[in-house]
């Protein structure tokens, strides 16, 4: 029972550079997350035009009947936004927290190169970490 | 104080540099020791200067104690983890690290292999290990490196500068994968010339 469904990380050009998805409901082949991660790029790059708001970064929560989607756009263009059931708390600060792994471990290996897939072990690992000590916290509130 | 991050991407800066101008990992590795050696040859004569009051080590164990504990806490903090006799031959020491600071954000590629950037450690205590003599090639070098700096990179980074009055090793870093543990231990593997165990036993 997780209340997270999938994570994804989109570089600045709109290209996936990560895709993970935890629980059965939603689970999609590469082809389709990446067309899924373009698609998010594009709406949210047209949502700013859009917008009655002077200054608007973006769309922050999109709320479905069966999933809440809530993305966060770091100051360099890079969107992380996670798929998650509906109603699902405190997704702002996990996204933080990945982002915070992020900068860590991807951005700090000298073995990564810039707007490439991620394939980073130490980022696997400590992300699967945060998502786990997220849903133990979650239980138990 | 330096922020951990700030010296983070410094070294990765560092590995990156270094990766575009080598053609294999052994190469990779070998200029990651270079650099570490830089570093050790300047660390070392100031902490002699500070912490020793410019006494030299004579005895095997001693350096290696000054090692393990002193160089290792002024440059990442702490003590190292763990001093270890070789027990397959007399001539190796292991200093164990569970995390180098230096490895810390770093996730090797798989194709890489046995790669480690803890080359760049094991090159500072190299230089620990050829200290005296490597003082007195290194201000030797220094003063007519200007004149020829080809016979100044010769001179530093052939392994005749370690022999001598010194403690000439050869130093590698390694992984050792321990259980229960999802990243494996560092060690920095410390193989002794064949003179330095000699001189050990003479001095009884």
């Amino acid at each position: 029972m997780a209340a997270i469904y999938s994570l994804f990380i989109v570089n600045k050009s709109g290209g996936l550079i990560f895709y993970k998805d935890y629980g059965s409901a939603g689970r999609m082949e590469t082809n389709d997350s990446l067309r899924l991660a373009s698609l998010w790029h594009s709406m949210h790059a047209i949502s700013q035009q859009l917008s009655p708001t002077v200054g608007c970064n973006g769309i922050d929560l999109l709320q479905a009947d069966t999933f809440d989607l809530h993305c966060f756009q770091s100051l360099t263009g890079t969107k992380f936004f996670v798929v998650c059931e509906p109603g699902a708390q405190h997704m702002e600060g996990l996204l933080k927290v990945i982002y915070e792994l992020y900068t860590d471990y991807v951005l700090k290996n000298p073995f990564y190169e810039m707007e490439m897939p991620i394939r980073c072990e130490l980022f696997d690992l400590n992300l699967s970490q945060a998502i786990q000590k997220d849903r133990v916290s979650l239980f138990g509130r | 104080m330096v922020s951990l991050s700030a010296f983070a991407f410094l070294f990765s800066e560092l590995v990156q540099y270094n990766q575009t101008r080598v053609d294999n990992i052994a190469e990779l590795e070998r200029r990651l020791e270079d650099a570490g050696y830089a570093v050790g040859a300047r660390v070392l004569e100031l902490l002699c200067h500070r912490e020793k009051g410019n006494r030299r080590e004579t005895r095997l164990l001693g350096i290696l104690s000054f090692v393990h504990s002193t160089v290792w806490k002024v440059l990442f903090g702490k003590v190292a983890d763990s001093l270890e006799k070789g027990t397959e031959h007399e001539d190796e020491y292991m200093i164990s690290e569970k995390e180098l600071l230096v490895n810390r954000f770093i996730s090797i590629p798989k194709d890489m292999g046995t790669f480690n950037c803890g080359a760049f450690v094991a090159g500072i205590v190299k230089v620990r290990m050829g200290y005296d003599l490597a003082v007195f090639h290194w201000l030797f070098v220094t003063s007519i490196s200007s004149n020829w700096p080809k016979l100044n990179k010769l001179l530093f980074l052939e392994k005749g500068v370690l022999d001598g009055a010194g403690f000439p090793a050869v130093v590698t870093a390694h992984f050792v994968p321990v259980e229960g543990q999802h990243r494996p231990r560092t060690t920095i593997l410390i193989k002794f010339a064949e003179e330095v165990l000699q001189r050990e036993a003479r001095l009884g």
